[in-house]
């Protein structure tokens, strides 16, 4: 309470305009910015596995299993940030006992065991579970029986099942794209059906987020499948990694004809609150929407790419640009989801005042806990990788 | 004579003493194993036990602008009646006063809900009109807080009062999201979210809200809304009436009396 309080008085002195008094403390913070961004990623990478297995895209190959593993890793750590807000956490339970089945939010739960269990976990299996029975019949020790654990104690690899696991994997996938929709679908849903903001209160909210997360999580595959290969001393595929950038592209200029849209149509109905969303757009969100969003987000990114197609650069020059593009996109739409959710509460729904957002450093909603959040799936991709190395050569001939 | 009634009147009392003990310990079991529907049976259970009777009631509150002084003094006696802590971060009703100057410059304030009343401000510009608006959460008959609450801890009750039920709430502050009107926080003890409830706690017991029973000019007004000799009808018939932010369709319980176009 006391350290609340601490935190609390100075912002006051920070206000412009008037805000409601409730409004001082500003209620979801660095913790709810990181929550779409981690799904948004595990819906991305899993669409972009999606893609290369529906649509058989030879090219992209070698990332398929590096995209599961990631979306995987993130989808493990999404729920965190979540828990880690709630004022009691330990009765986060109620959400899956009592759930209100008018509540957004209380689908969490659902969808994200849906997700989870019908979806990542089965694909995964299925695709490796030759693999695992091969490397556990030519291992020893414990790595024999993770790999035992992990097959389920199954030992069928005639050609039958194999072609079993092939087809369940096609299903699975079929069942797993309107999954991956739903599952971030409905993260923009959260936001989008407010009302009460206007800020968020858009149809758009949940398209908009879709086909962010499919950026971010292409740009995500794209910079581990770079930083990893070299590391493994192999070659980076260049014809994999043009094809990526390519979507990337495509995918960026869908994402920022939709960004627009919103933009345009808000200004157009000009709505009651358009004098405090122009002033908070032009004052304290400039930096985080003009320059880092839309500028260093998506306009760089998307001219340098289409830049190396029109020039023709040379492979060394394209993975240089593809590489640094990848990342911007990341801050990118990690500032698109701060803008959406701090943003959305930087103005009182008086319409007549801005607040601001004072990040602490230390405790559970503070900067150090989102960054242990943020390096938390990389971990766990990394053990993933090691216990289910998603290479080629690794697969048994 | 005397002494049967006292006798009548103890053997009363002892049974609802029984009742109520009954209700205590079995209360939370019941709870533990109910649906978040359910939970409004254990709060009807509770009340028909204390003698009230939601479901006869429909409350309701009336705020005449014009007579309000912006004195705060219901803010105060809220805080004191319902435990809220008194920084000044946390309200379940506050005074904002309001001046709009000849040049259509507005001004709203309200310091520490308007507790320690109003600095008197004097700029060369004139004003138009000035008034003071108490703000307080509106029991909407159609409240977002409600549908969002994941685990259905905020909820309508059926006397039409919105409550949080602090025992199911996870702290996950989507209700104080989706309030159009501020009206919520998180208690910065419990860790839950608050509100008014229209000092639920004396209006089952046939008394006043606080809020009410202080303002010295009886600017606020609370009654049935569906009881023709009830204060509030008689407000609602004898003024002109408007609610806040009404294109968002959550229909407020409170009534403002000359309300003007700049409150929202
Ligand atoms: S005013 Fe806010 S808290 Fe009160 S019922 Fe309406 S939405 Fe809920
Ligand atoms: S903070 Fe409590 S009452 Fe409000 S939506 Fe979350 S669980 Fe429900």
């Amino acid at each position: 309470m006391e350290e609340l309080v601490q935190h609390l008085t100075p912002i006051l002195k920070e206000i412009t305009g008037y805000i409601f008094p409730n409004e001082v403390e500003l209620h979801w913070g660095i913790l709810i910015v990181l929550y779409p961004y981690l799904t948004g990623l595990v819906a991305g990478a899993f669409i972009l596995a999606s893609l290369v297995k529906v649509f058989n895209v030879k090219e992209l190959q070698p990332t398929y299993r590096i995209a599961m593993l990631t979306a995987l890793a993130f989808l493990i750590v999404a729920p965190l940030p979540l828990l880690g807000h709630l004022g009691h956490p330990e009765k986060s339970y109620e959400i899956f006992l009592t759930p209100n089945t008018t509540s957004a939010m209380a689908m969490f739960g659902f969808v994200y065991a849906w997700y989870l269990m019908a979806v990542l976990l089965l694909e995964i299996w299925f695709d490796y579970r030759r693999d695992i029975i091969l490397w556990a019949s030519k291992e020893k020790g414990i790595k024999k029986w993770i790999h035992k654990i992990v097959s389920l104690f199954s030992k069928d690899i005639s050609e039958k099942a194999i072609r079993f696991d092939k087809k369940s994997v096609k299903i699975v996938t079929i069942i797993g794209i309107p999954s991956a929709f739903l599952l971030h679908g409905y993260v923009g849903f959260i936001f989008g059906s407010i009302k009460a903001n206007p800020w968020w209160s858009s149809v758009l909210m949940p398209i908009v987020f879709l086909f962010s997360a499919i950026v971010s999580g292409i740009a995500l595959v794209l910079i581990i499948y770079m930083v990893v290969t070299p590391l493994r001393s192999k070659p980076i595929q260049m014809d994999c990694l043009d094809k990526l950038a390519s979507y990337l592209f495509y995918v960026m200029i869908i994402d920022f004809s939709l960004e627009a849209l919103d933009f345009i149509h808000r200004i157009y109905e000009s709505e009651e609150s358009i004098k405090i969303l122009s002033e908070l757009v032009s004052g304290k969100l400039f930096v985080s929407l003009v320059v880092i969003q839309l500028l260093m987000g998506m306009l760089i990114p998307l001219a340098s790419i289409a830049a190396t197609k029109i020039f023709k650069a040379p492979s060394e020059l394209k993975k240089m640009v593809y590489f640094i593009a990848a990342i911007l996109v990341e801050i990118g739409i990690f500032t698109t989801r701060w803008n959406i959710v701090i943003g959305g509460q930087l103005f009182s729904k008086s319409l007549r005042g801005l607040t601001v957002y004072k990040m602490t450093f230390f405790g559970l909603e503070g900067f150090l806990a989102a960054i242990g959040i943020l390096i938390l799936p990389f971990i766990i991709l990394f053990i993933l990788m090691r216990l289910l190395p998603p290479w080629e050569e690794a697969r048994n001939p | 004579m005397e002494k049967k009634i006292n006798e009548a009147e103890k053997k009363l009392e002892r049974r609802n003493f029984l009742k109520k003990l009954a209700v205590i310990s079995v209360a939370p079991i019941a709870f533990g194993f109910l649906g978040s529907g359910e939970k409004l049976m254990g709060l009807k259970k509770w009340a028909l036990n204390n003698g009230y009777v939601p479901k006869d009631h429909k409350w309701g509150m009336g705020i005449d602008i014009n007579k309000c002084i912006g004195c705060g003094r219901c803010a105060d006696a809220c805080k004191n009646e319902n435990n809220v802590p008194r920084e000044p971060f946390f309200f379940r009703t506050w005074v904002e006063r309001y001046r709009i100057y000849d040049d259509g410059e507005v001004l709203v304030d309200s310091p520490n809900g308007s507790i320690d009343g109003f600095e008197v401000l004097s700029t060369k510009k004139k004003m138009e009109r000035s008034f003071f608006v108490p703000k307080i959460c509106n029991h909407c008959d159609n409240p977002p807080c409600v549908q969002v609450c994941p685990v259905g801890a905020t909820f309508k009750s059926e006397d039409g009062v919105v409550l949080v039920d602090s025992d199911y709430c996870i702290g996950c502050r989507y209700c104080i999201q989706a309030c159009p009107y501020g009206a919520r926080f998180l208690h910065p003890v419990t860790r839950t979210a608050e509100k008014c409830t229209f000092c639920y706690q004396r209006i089952t017991k046939d008394k006043l809200p606080v809020c009410v029973e202080v303002c010295p000019t009886q600017a606020r007004v609370f009654g049935e809304l569906n009881k023709k000799a009830s204060p509030l009808v008689r407000f609602l018939r004898m003024n002109k009436i408007g609610i806040l932010k009404p294109s968002l369709n959550t229909e407020p319980k409170v009534f403002y009396a000359n309300l003007d176009m700049e409150v929202k």
